[in-house]
């Protein structure tokens, strides 16, 4: 038999939505209601099974860059205010001549563009961790903690390794922002060196690893199994390409 | 089409961009297809894009979804309005086409909460889509969905019910063909 609180009260209670008094009008009305107390359960599994199920679908990168690529160009960024419309025009006509000749020339184009444009974020987060007590939200060696860390924290699954016999010992990780969504940051050190290892999910292919440098930082990226990683560091690109080894191996 | 000067591009850039992902989220789950939702949640961008200046601050990510919500209404009006008068029944076929890639990715539970979500009329799968992936609060909710806050919760409430109703349906059917 279902009971008046039920519908007035279970779902405000369950989404922590109900003010002080009422939660505690519902709560002593739970002692005695047994239609109430399992239906909380049954919420509380839906909600589980729903989290569990990582249905969250993030955009894709592609998306990203065309939304970009579409509301940028348009936004006149010099200081003139009215220009002549030729001018306009004869500057699109350009752009768009540079832009037919460089997707001829180079198909990839747009992969580098997002690469590049990765990359500067993975540098900026990088930088940001370096700062006094931004290296870690967790601080240990041992992967379990680090992953348990984790649990509740990323909706993805992710590798957790260290690899202090090889060099690069585990120093913890934290949650970082990449293109405005969640990532795991793993810390590993080498030689002093604080290596940052980002990874979040990605519906691409798997890639070989593509490195580059940008503000004295090296950086090396691949993806692997539906999971983009991307390590950074100021130690130099042979080491780096030595820990994204031993995270494919 | 697009007349920000550079400084309300900035803010465009810094309160708006970030929340792209939470905006084709929604779309995905309101057309029940990634192709359908990267092509309306590109045009909710540029609507949102045109109108910014009208955006004098408060929740970026509730006004963006408004937006994102009423793009996809429109649409689902105008390329399958019949989904618009349909209440919950499980017949509705998911729209989602099962490439490999996504077959791989899919874990059997995740396909099975994911198609029956789908089989939830719009209007309850936009507030469950809301609250469980999103994390709205019922004031977010209603102020994305024009829905008065009080009825937040027993929109809720019906669809939690169907969910569950569908997704025991689901075991059920697995469960005969299994027989």
């Amino acid at each position: 038999m279902k009971c008046d609180f039920a519908d007035s009260h279970l779902q405000g209670y369950f989404d922590g939505e109900l003010g002080a008094p009422s939660a505690a009008e519902f709560e002593r009305h739970l002692q005695h209601c047994v239609h109430c107390a399992v239906e909380l359960v049954d919420l509380d599994m839906l909600s589980g099974q729903l989290q569990l199920a990582q249905l969250y679908e993030a955009a894709p990168a592609a998306l990203r860059i065309k939304i970009r690529a579409d509301l940028r160009p348009v936004v006149p960024t010099a200081a003139v205010r009215q220009p002549l419309l030729w001018r306009w025009l004869a500057a699109a006509a350009a752009l768009l001549l540079l832009a037919i000749a460089g997707w001829r020339v180079s198909p990839m184009l747009r992969t580098d563009d997002y690469q590049a444009e990765v990359a500067a974020e993975i540098v900026d987060a990088h930088v940001r961790s370096l700062q006094p007590g931004h290296m870690t939200g967790i601080a240990s060696s041992d992967e379990h903690a680090v992953k348990a860390w984790f649990n509740g924290k990323v909706k993805f699954a992710f590798p957790i390794r260290g690899f202090a016999s090889e060099g690069f010992p585990l120093q913890g990780g934290r949650v970082d922002m990449v293109e405005g969504r969640p990532v795991v940051a793993l810390v590993y050190s080498q030689r002093e060196h604080p290596v940052n290892v980002f990874m979040w999910p990605t519906r691409e292919q798997d890639t070989s690893p593509r490195a580059g440098s940008r503000q004295g930082y090296q950086w090396i990226d691949w993806r692997k199994g539906k999971m983009e990683f991307c390590a950074v560091s100021e130690a130099s690109n042979s080491d780096l390409q030595q820990l994204q080894r031993l995270f494919t191996e | 089409m697009n007349d920000l000067d550079p400084e309300d591009w900035l803010r465009f850039e810094q309160l708006v961009l970030p929340h792209v992902d939470n905006a084709f989220n929604l779309a995905r789950w309101l057309l029940r297809s990634r192709e359908d939702a990267e092509d309306v949640s590109q045009e909710a961008l540029l609507r949102a894009c045109r109108f910014f200046r009208g955006f004098h601050g408060g929740d970026a990510r509730a006004w963006l979804l408004q937006i994102v919500r009423n793009t996809c209404y429109s649409w689902l009006e105008k390329n399958r309005p019949r989904e618009l008068m349909v209440e919950f029944h499980e017949e509705l076929h998911p729209q989602a086409v099962a490439t490999p890639e996504s077959i791989a990715i899919a874990d059997e539970g995740r396909e099975r909460l994911g198609r029956a979500l789908e089989t939830l009329p719009p209007r309850h799968r936009e507030v469950l889509v809301l609250r469980e992936l999103e994390g709205c609060s019922y004031k977010e909710i209603a102020a994305i969905t024009s829905i008065p806050i009080g009825t937040v919760m027993s929109s809720l409430s019906r669809a939690r019910r169907e969910l569950h109703s569908a997704l025991a349906n689901s075991s059920h059917k697995e469960a005969v063909r299994e027989v």
